[in-house]
Formats: C-alpha cells, sequence, structure tokens
C-alpha cells in the first residue's frame, strides 16, 4: 500500500537517451568547404534540436555557431534545416524525430553560409524591404482615434501577421535556391499582410512591385513554404490571393 | 565527437548538403518538370520523324518501321506514363491556381491525380505489353 502511493505521487521521471547530431560545419578561418561532424548528445524527452545544440557548444565544442535568441518560436532566429526539411530548432522536440537514426541539423538553403548555421540573411531582408512592409495611409485618424477597421476586414490578412521572419518559407523554395532575385515567400507573406488591410492605401503600390518576372508568377505552388512556416502561415494561400488580387488589378 | 567517427547510419551524408525532403507537392512540381521535358523532345523527335514523309514517304516508312521495337514498345510504355501523370497534375495545378479550394485540396487532389494515373496506366498496359511480346515473337 504504501509503495502504491509513493508510486502515485513520484513525480515521473524524465526520461534521458542518447542521439546522435550530424551538424554541417563550416568556419571559415579554417574550412575550404563545409564537412559534416557527428556528436554524441545525451538529451532529455523534454529536450529540443535547441537545447542538444546548447550542450554541444557548452560541453563539447564550443566554436559551434548558431543564432537563437528567445528560445521559445518568436523571434525567428534559428530556423535550420532539421532531417531535410527547415524546422525552428527551439520548436523541434528531439524525441518526434526518429532517434534511431542519427538527426542531420545544417544551414537553411539558398543564402550565403557565413559559419556553422549562420547564414548572410542581407538577401532576405533587402526582398522584404523592398514590399514596403509598413503601413501606408493618406488620411488622418479622427482626432484622438485609432483607424478603424470591421472584425471581416481584420480577419482578411490575420493569417499573414503571424511572420516572424525567420525565413524558413523562403529558404525551403526550390525556386529560392536557384534565383536568389524571386522576391520568395517571407517577403510576399508581409506585402499580402499590407495588400489586404484596409487601413492601408498602397496596395496598388505593392501589387505593381509583385506583377513581375520576378514576383509572384515565380511561385511554382510547391508548398514547401506552407510545410516549413513555424507559425503554421497557409504561406501558398497568400501567394495566391496576391495572384489574383494582380490579376483582378485590386486587393 | 570527431569528424572522423563512422555515424550509425550507412548513408554517408553528402558534402553539399542533403537533398531538401520536402513532402508531395514539392515532389509532384519535381515530376511535372521531368516529364514536362521528357515530352519536348520526345515532341521535337517526333515532329521531325513525321516532317520526314515531305522528304520521302519511303524514308518515313524505313523510320516508323525501325520504331516497332521491343526496346521501343518500352519506351511507349515510358513516354504514356510521363504524358498522363503531366496532363492530370497539370489539372491539378490549374485548379490550384483558378479554384478557391485548390491550395486547400492540394494534396488530396495530387493523390487523386496518382490514382488516375494507376487506372489509366492498367488499362493501357495489357494491350502494350501484348503488342510488346508479339514483336518479340517476331509477329
Amino acid at each position: 500500500m504504501a509503495t502504491a502511493v509513493a508510486e502515485q505521487t513520484a513525480v515521473p521521471e524524465v526520461q534521458a537517451f542518447t542521439v546522435t547530431l550530424i551538424i554541417r560545419r563550416f568556419l571559415p578561418e579554417v574550412d575550404e568547404e563545409a564537412r559534416w561532424e557527428s556528436f554524441d548528445v545525451e538529451v532529455y524527452s523534454t529536450d529540443r534540436i535547441l537545447d542538444a545544440l546548447h550542450r554541444i557548444k557548452w560541453d563539447q565544442d564550443g566554436s559551434l555557431s548558431f543564432r537563437r535568441s528567445c528560445a521559445h518560436g518568436i523571434c525567428g532566429s534559428d530556423a535550420m534545416r532539421i532531417n531535410g526539411r527547415n524546422r525552428l530548432a527551439c520548436k523541434t522536440l528531439i524525441k518526434d524525430l526518429d532517434i534511431s537514426q542519427p538527426i542531420y541539423v545544417e544551414a537553411i538553403k539558398g543564402l550565403p553560409l557565413e559559419k556553422d548555421l549562420i547564414v548572410d540573411m542581407e538577401p532576405f531582408f533587402a526582398a522584404y524591404r523592398e514590399v514596403k512592409p509598413f503601413l501606408i495611409a493618406n488620411s488622418e485618424p479622427e482626432a484622438g482615434k485609432e483607424r478603424r477597421q470591421t472584425i471581416e476586414d481584420r480577419e482578411r490578412f490575420d493569417d499573414t501577421t503571424k511572420c516572424i521572419l525567420c525565413a524558413a518559407c523562403t529558404t525551403s523554395c526550390p525556386v529560392f535556391w536557384t534565383d536568389g532575385q524571386y522576391f520568395g515567400p517571407a517577403a510576399i507573406v508581409n506585402a499580402h499582410r499590407f495588400i489586404f488591410d484596409s487601413r492601408d492605401d498602397a496596395g496598388d503600390v505593392r501589387l505593381d512591385i509583385l506583377n513581375d518576372k520576378e514576383g509572384v508568377w515565380r511561385c511554382r505552388t510547391t508548398f514547401n513554404c506552407t510545410d516549413a512556416c513555424p507559425r503554421g502561415i497557409q504561406v501558398t494561400q497568400a501567394i495566391a490571393d496576391v495572384k489574383q488580387a494582380v490579376l483582378r488589378g485590386r486587393a | 565527437m570527431s569528424a572522423v567517427t563512422a555515424p550509425r547510419s550507412e548513408k554517408k551524408p553528402r558534402p553539399g548538403g542533403t537533398l531538401y525532403r520536402g513532402y508531395t507537392g514539392m515532389w509532384s512540381w519535381v515530376l511535372h518538370r521531368i516529364t514536362g521535358v521528357a515530352i519536348f523532345f520526345f515532341l521535337l523527335v517526333h515532329i521531325l520523324d513525321t516532317a520526314l514523309v515531305r522528304v520521302s514517304p519511303e524514308a518515313y516508312n524505313a523510320i516508323m518501321s525501325s520504331y516497332k521495337t521491343p526496346l521501343m514498345g518500352l519506351g511507349e510504355i515510358a513516354l504514356v506514363g510521363a504524358i498522363v501523370f503531366h496532363a492530370l497534375n497539370g489539372l491539378r495545378i490549374i485548379l490550384v491556381d483558378f479554384w478557391s479550394k485548390g491550395v486547400k485540396y492540394q494534396r488530396a487532389m495530387f493523390w487523386v491525380v496518382l490514382g488516375l494515373w494507376v487506372v489509366l496506366m492498367a488499362g493501357f498496359l495489357p494491350r502494350q505489353i501484348i503488342n510488346i511480346v508479339l514483336e518479340v515473337n517476331g509477329q
């Protein structure tokens, strides 16, 4: 009886296990080109890929470099390719992966590799800036008031407000890998956020920017972006909305 | 720990990075590209050999009879398979672009494409295989 009570009240022990991470390393001072390096790490079932990377950096090899900031899926710093698909390291539980096999971790594809898991994000942000991702309103709101909007009007662009600019979508796109000039899903998502905002007056300007050979028409609907988005944004749907708006000539 | 240690898996990681795994959307696009390019080259050859009839009917007949080999029979299976997939998936892409619910049902539509492809090929294959067997037997 006593043991039964003890079993019930005991905090369930968090299971520990060893996984192998194979990380694509690149140290620009040493390496001519990227190479694979494997690490055995003891992790818990509650750990994420980011925790395993921390454990490697803190206990095994301090030279391992990666970006992370909030570690809770909001800052968008730690997008990387985990087992061949773009994911946030801080939102990927190791126990959800196939841990009988080594886990492959590498930098996102299509942007210049700087070091280990870090890429140069500048081309990504350049495309983002080009779609004017800010409110452009020609009229002043009522004195002392904010700009009003109906619930239905707010709903139209709700999905695309969730973007955290992690670049998981853009760097999952086969078109972007081979054609760096393509705006990419993230820039179109952020254009969508303002094109379909009833308070914004520059929708036609943005539609004009995206009605380009390297704009929305480059999209081949592979749906990699939608699958990669850690925020669950229906990215391909957003691009389709913008395509339709271009065809109609209005948002 | 070290780069020398062999990973547990037999597969060697590619130095250029792994192949992006993607899902049905990406692979249907890859297949669409491959079949599209293959069909383009078929059409190129097809237009050239058909144009031969203007040169001389005998040359045309000679080329046509050279196609009636078991190897070409297998090639025809690949050709029909490629065209059927490209046509069906092309309809899927049109629906993704122009049907308001197309994006939502793109994955289901891909399985429909594959299902229809299997059904259509199942109708074509027996007849074609009989023809190949007849050619092998020299009839």
